[in-house]
């Protein structure tokens, strides 16, 4: 993997997602903005996965669990001609269209709809069952947030992946420490994360989820373990590579305006 | 019913390699025969009802029919949002079992009286509700549900229900109601669903009223309701399930609409005989239970 074009396409999905949130007035850009490095690296060979095999039985799945960042993903899956650009920097967040601002799977290359936190994982998990089940052998990724691992259900599939031995079960936890309302180790501390998934008999991997390097190579212990589900713990930060949004929770809200927009742009260059 | 049930899916599970059976850990006495004969399409999710409803939308998202088994209100209520937002939303082909219809758990408690769940399976889209009143039915329902490709529930009783039907229902179709005692000459009808209809039968017989099963709850036979309205000017609607949101609900809303639309031009006086907007706390069997709701003709 060249990892100065993850890098370079990690730039490109933050500015596509921005120029997304701005066009439709939407909110959620510091999250979609953490999960950006994550995308960049997954859809660059690591999932198996491309515009012409998206009915393919055994193409690679992508779950995104935290489906209000979905800009991120649309941007990511237009930039890799998933999604015709123009229609979605039209489209997205206005009438009529299919391009609701939480994740939908009416979408080329999106397989599932999220939004109320908690689901994707189970539903991760029960296609990481019907590849083995079925011996269609693919691999079944799914991206949480922190705050997301509040709900009950992430920590039944968590039990039940384990036990199952889905080893071709892949989640990452975009951990940017900020949720709705605060920090998260304020409302529901996570810590100790890596230590809670291991004790739940997991494969975990905890890495700095902006660095594209440590990302790919997380990825590459997941492909290489046969016994566990594996997580990638991806430390980030929430609006990360905009100097304004990180680390500030009103981006969890606002959407950049004329003038914001233009120094995003200028930061992201 | 519950063994009806059972009995017919291992049946199928036979001739279809894709139907996948998720418990989530009841089923004692029951599922033994399907987990022996396909361990490989057999799951004890444990108890996580949450997960088991995402579970079997991941499996069908694979091709798998899935039937997702438990009882009372567990596999219904407490997965309520996976089932509209992770089943039904997608038309997934996952069949919601429950066993324990209405108060077959009675003495059990409040948690195991199933008797709203049909007012919540029937509000979400593209869910059809099945609701069979005896273990033949069961069975036809269950064959349907192996070769239908979407989303179902499946409301069963427990065991020992009355049985209606003297053979295999042919020809079944999702949405039919199915006369059970039909006369010439009255104006007078029961309509229930469930296996509450077995207490209905005795009364039918005696009266002389006619008595029809209502095996799907959602969708009902159009042209069956407009006959239904037309030839009969009293009927009386007998089920298991609160007034608000059940079958009388629904026969109700079909007439309403037939009525408006101009389908029928008389409008039949309809009584409805469900729970009053109430819990029963004192415990109690089945039969106890269904008097004290006042579910008795």
């Amino acid at each position: 993997m060249d990892i100065g074009k993850c890098e370079d396409f990690a730039k490109d999905i933050r500015r596509m997602s921005l120029q997304l949130a701005h066009n439709a007035n939407s909110s959620h850009s510091g999250g979609a903005l953490s999960m950006s490095d994550i995308l960049a690296v997954l859809y660059s060979g690591i999932i198996h996965v491309t515009p012409e095999t998206v009915d393919s039985p055994n193409r690679d799945r992508f779950v995104l669990s935290k489906g209000h960042c979905c800009a991120s993903l649309y941007a990511t899956l237009g930039l890799r001609g998933f999604l015709s650009l123009d229609e979605l920097l039209e489209g997205y967040g206005k009438d009529g269209t299919v391009y609701f601002s939480h994740v939908s799977h009416h979408l080329n290359g999106v397989e599932v709809s999220s939004g109320s936190l908690g689901h994707g994982l189970p539903v991760a998990a029960g296609l990481a069952l019907g590849s083995i089940a079925s011996k269609t052998a693919f691999d079944v990724y799914c991206l949480t947030g922190d705050g997301e691992l509040d709900e009950g259900s992430n920590w039944e599939a968590i039990m039940f992946a384990a036990q199952n031995e889905l080893s071709n079960l892949c989640l990452i936890v975009d951990y940017n420490k900020i949720q709705s309302l605060g920090n998260v180790k304020d409302i529901i501390d996570l810590a100790p994360l890596a230590d809670k998934f291991k004790a739940f008999n997991w494969k975990v991997v905890e890495i700095d989820g902006h660095d594209c390097k440590e990302i790919a190579d997380a990825f590459s212990i997941f492909k290489n373990e046969h016994k566990k589900p594996t997580v990638i713990i991806g430390n980030t930060i929430k609006g990360k590579g905009v100097s304004y949004m990180e680390n500030q929770l009103m981006w969890h809200y606002k959407a950049p305006n004329d003038v914001q927009l233009k120094q995003a742009m200028e930061e992201l260059k | 019913m519950r063994t009806a049930f059972i009995d017919q899916l291992v049946k199928e599970a036979r001739i279809n390699d894709k139907i996948f059976l998720l418990v989530g850990d009841l089923g004692y006495n029951v599922v033994e025969p399907f987990a022996d004969e396909f361990p490989d399409r057999f799951r004890n999710v444990g108890i996580a009802e949450q997960n088991m409803a995402g579970v079997a939308a991941g499996l069908s998202m694979v091709g798998y029919n899935v039937y997702i088994y438990s009882i009372g209100n567990f596999p219904t209520l407490r997965c309520i949002e996976q089932i509209r937002n992770d089943i039904a939303y997608y038309k997934g082909n996952v069949k919601i079992v429950s066993v324990g219809a209405g108060y077959a758990y009675g003495s059990q408690g409040v948690s195991h009286h199933a008797t709203e769940e049909l007012g919540m399976m029937r509000s979400i889209p593209n869910i059809v509700v099945c609701s069979p009143c005896d273990p033949i039915e069961a069975r036809c329902i269950t064959m349907i549900s192996a070769n239908y490709d979407g989303p179902m529930y499946l409301r069963l009783g427990k065991a020992g229900e009355v049985v209606i039907h003297e053979q295999f229902v042919q020809d079944l179709n999702i949405g039919d109601i199915l006369p059970v005692l039909k006369t010439d000459g009255t104006e007078k009808v029961i309509l229930s669903s469930g296996s509450i209809l077995g207490d209905a039968l005795k009364s039918a017989k005696e009266k002389g009223v006619d008595i029809y099963s209502i095996p799907f709850v959602k969708p009902l036979n159009k042209c069956q309701m407009v006959d239904i309205a037309n030839r009969y000017s009293d009927i009386t609607i007998l089920e298991e399930n609160q007034k608000s949101c059940g079958v009388g609900s629904a026969v109700i809303e079909v007439i309403s609409d037939l009525y408006c639309t101009g389908e029928i031009h008389r409008f039949p006086k309809i009584k409805r005989i469900a729970i009053e907007d109430q819990f029963y706390h004192l415990s109690g069997s089945q039969s106890y239970l269904r008097k004290q709701a006042g579910l008795v003709l």
